[in-house]
């Protein structure tokens, strides 16, 4: 049964562009063509300024919302992503790609290579997020769409969010980075490597050529994974979630099975990942996040020098380990050294990084509400607070 | 009641506290204006509304940033220390700083950092020199609350006390300029002898330039 409140059944489309010129990424190679797969929800307005793009994290998809035929459950991101929710799609005409290198339907390592006719692998050229934000460009031009009412993520879809507004501040009216940085630290490189390594310690793994292989690399993906896991949570929620509880068992056995929920808990996702991501674009995925640095060729606030007119909404949550709040603090105070319009909020939370998609009501609020005040804005541009403040029945003049 | 020393002060008409009203009286229409510990954002949504004002806040409370959202305000959560040294120099014309001044670990640092990022700054505290809180000292043996503030001595946000004479001691020897003054007594405004502000306001708000 399908909720009433979700947008329903969807479908991902594609677009392929870069067929007759390359695609210039940042390292200097080329891809031609580009796919990327994408879904909407809600009705382009006719002026085309009611689009908001949705950028997904590391393992997501272009499946941001309601639900693919025969599925039981819904995209990444429904909770907030619907009628009467948070991005209404009553009002809004949501977007949302598969970022390159990824292996949900966009050019990525199990593309098949049309020079070679068969999937790229490691031939696949090395990408940025940058590059998956060049992308995204090229689809909001097939969309007709000039700027963009707003462009939202978390983790790595709030990277996709920055570089939105570093560097296309004239298509970005407002833009919401959750839970994310500016710039990958060294903790979060070496947790990719982690990942990484364990998948290159996969014999399965072959050097990344695996795809006409009987055995792909599941152990070594769903290792990576374990440790994905592990860093989305946080002490407090894993004392909650698991305590010290054995699994299906009274008593300690001795042995070197997963006893422990935790232990079952890691196991379970780590496999049952392998089922819906590719290796390969595992590693090419962690690697462009590695790479993300806003501030590399300069300071953070000259990377904003031009986004001092897009609105900002930054959100941190207090126990995400991964992402802490002092990121989110980092891009903030760039950008009120630039004088852009910021909102910031470090929510109080046990869930870790995972928050930015449990805390479900906070957000829900406060995504509405800053949609809200765009939207008068957008309608009269001084009486944005003046129409909240009477309406509110706060004012007597 | 935790603050006997004040009769009950009403709300003035457009639902702000007394000394927000006096405030927002001092703003020019369409300043840019900093309101620091901003709360749940009344005072920037009413000079938003009623004076075309370009407002920003700093609040430190999760609730009263969610509120300033929900009113359409544009508020960054966090210290002032942290949350003033991100802006340059000159950013705002204003820059106010409501009933907070007691509760300041650094009151000569913060108000030097006012004055850097904007023009002017209005300052509204709770005048410990009133005659009650004198009063009551000095009859009673106990150290007063602040008026209007209902916080006791022992339980966090910690105060210290002052008065206007202490406040205006202070601006002198820090070079600051006091431009205006205003004066309330429980809500109304104070007459404003000289020799008289000190013991009959329970409320100060001056403006300053640095």
């Amino acid at each position: 049964m399908i909720p009433t409140n979700s947008i329903g059944i969807v479908e991902t489309q594609t677009f392929t562009f870069a067929q007759d010129e390359p695609f210039v990424l940042d390292s200097g190679a080329t891809l031609q063509p580009v796919t990327l797969a994408y879904e909407t929800y809600g009705q382009l307005n006719a002026e085309r300024t009611n689009a908001i793009l949705i950028c997904h994290a590391l393992s997501g998809s272009a499946h941001a919302a309601g639900y693919h035929a025969g599925d039981d459950k819904p995209g990444w991101w429904d909770d907030c992503i619907g009628p009467g929710k948070a991005f209404d799609t009553n009002r809004f005409f949501v977007i949302c790609s598969n970022v390159l290198g990824s292996c949900y339907g966009s050019s990525g390592p199990t593309t098949i290579n049309p020079a070679a006719g068969k999937p790229y692998g490691l031939s696949f050229p090395v990408v940025t997020v940058q590059d998956m934000v060049r992308a995204q460009v090229k689809l909001v031009d097939h969309l007709g769409i000039d700027q963009l009412f707003c462009v939202a993520g978390g983790s790595m879809g709030g990277m996709q969010v920055l570089a939105w507004a570093a560097n296309y501040p004239q298509r970005t009216r407002a833009a919401i980075p959750l839970a994310t940085t500016a710039r990958h630290s060294p903790m979060l490189i070496a947790f990719s490597e982690v990942g990484r390594q364990a998948i290159y310690a996969d014999p399965a793994w072959n050097n990344g050529a695996y795809y006409d292989q009987p055995s792909k690399p599941d152990a070594g993906l769903a290792v990576a994974r374990m440790v994905g896991h592990i860093t989305y949570l946080s002490d407090d929620s894993m004392q909650e979630k698991f305590g010290r509880r054995l699994h299906e068992r009274e008593r300690y056995g001795y042995e070197f099975h997963a006893e422990f929920e935790v232990e079952s808990y890691l196991k379970y996702n780590g496999n049952k990942f392998t089922r819906r991501f590719d290796a390969n674009s595992y590693l090419y995925v962690t690697k462009a996040m590695d790479y993300f640095d806003l501030g590399r060729d300069g300071s953070l606030s000259q990377a904003f020098r031009g986004a001092t007119a897009v609105k900002f909404l930054v959100v941190s949550f207090t126990s995400d380990w991964l992402y802490p709040s002092y990121h989110s603090k980092e891009i903030v105070k760039a950008l009120t050294a630039v004088g852009a319009d910021v909102t910031y909020l470090d929510i109080l939370s046990r869930w870790g990084h995972d928050a930015f998609l449990l805390e479900v009501d906070t957000m829900t609020g406060l995504l509405e509400n800053f949609l809200g005040r765009l939207l008068r804005e957008e309608r009269d541009p001084s009486s944005a607070v003046r129409e909240s403040y009477f309406v509110n029945g706060e004012g007597d003049a | 009641m935790a603050n006997s020393l004040t009769d009950s002060v009403q709300l003035t008409g457009n639902g702000l506290r007394p000394d927000l009203h006096a405030i927002a009286d001092l703003v020019p229409t369409r300043a840019k204006v900093l309101d620091l510990g901003c709360g749940d954002g009344a005072l920037l949504a009413y000079l938003a509304a009623a004076k075309g004002v370009q407002g920003r806040g700093i609040e430190l409370s999760e609730a009263g940033v969610l509120a300033c959202v929900g009113r359409g305000l544009s508020v960054r959560q966090g210290n002032l220390e942290e949350g003033l040294a991100d802006y340059p120099d000159a950013s705002f014309d204003y820059v106010i700083l409501s009933q907070t001044l007691p509760f300041l670990d650094a009151p000569q640092m913060i108000l030097a950092e006012m004055l850097r990022v904007a023009q002017r700054a209005i300052i509204s505290f709770p005048n410990w020199g009133y005659w009650r809180c004198r009063w009551q000292l000095l009859w009673t043996g106990h150290m007063p609350p602040g008026p209007d503030l209902p916080q006791t001595w022992y339980a966090p946000p910690r105060w210290q006390a002052l008065t206007v004479a202490d406040f205006l001691t202070f601006c002198q020897q820090a070079g600051m300029t006091l431009i205006h003054e205003v004066y309330l007594a429980n809500g109304r405004v104070a007459p404003q002898v000289a020799w008289l502000k000190n013991l009959l306001a329970t409320t100060a708000v001056f403006v300053l330039e640095g």
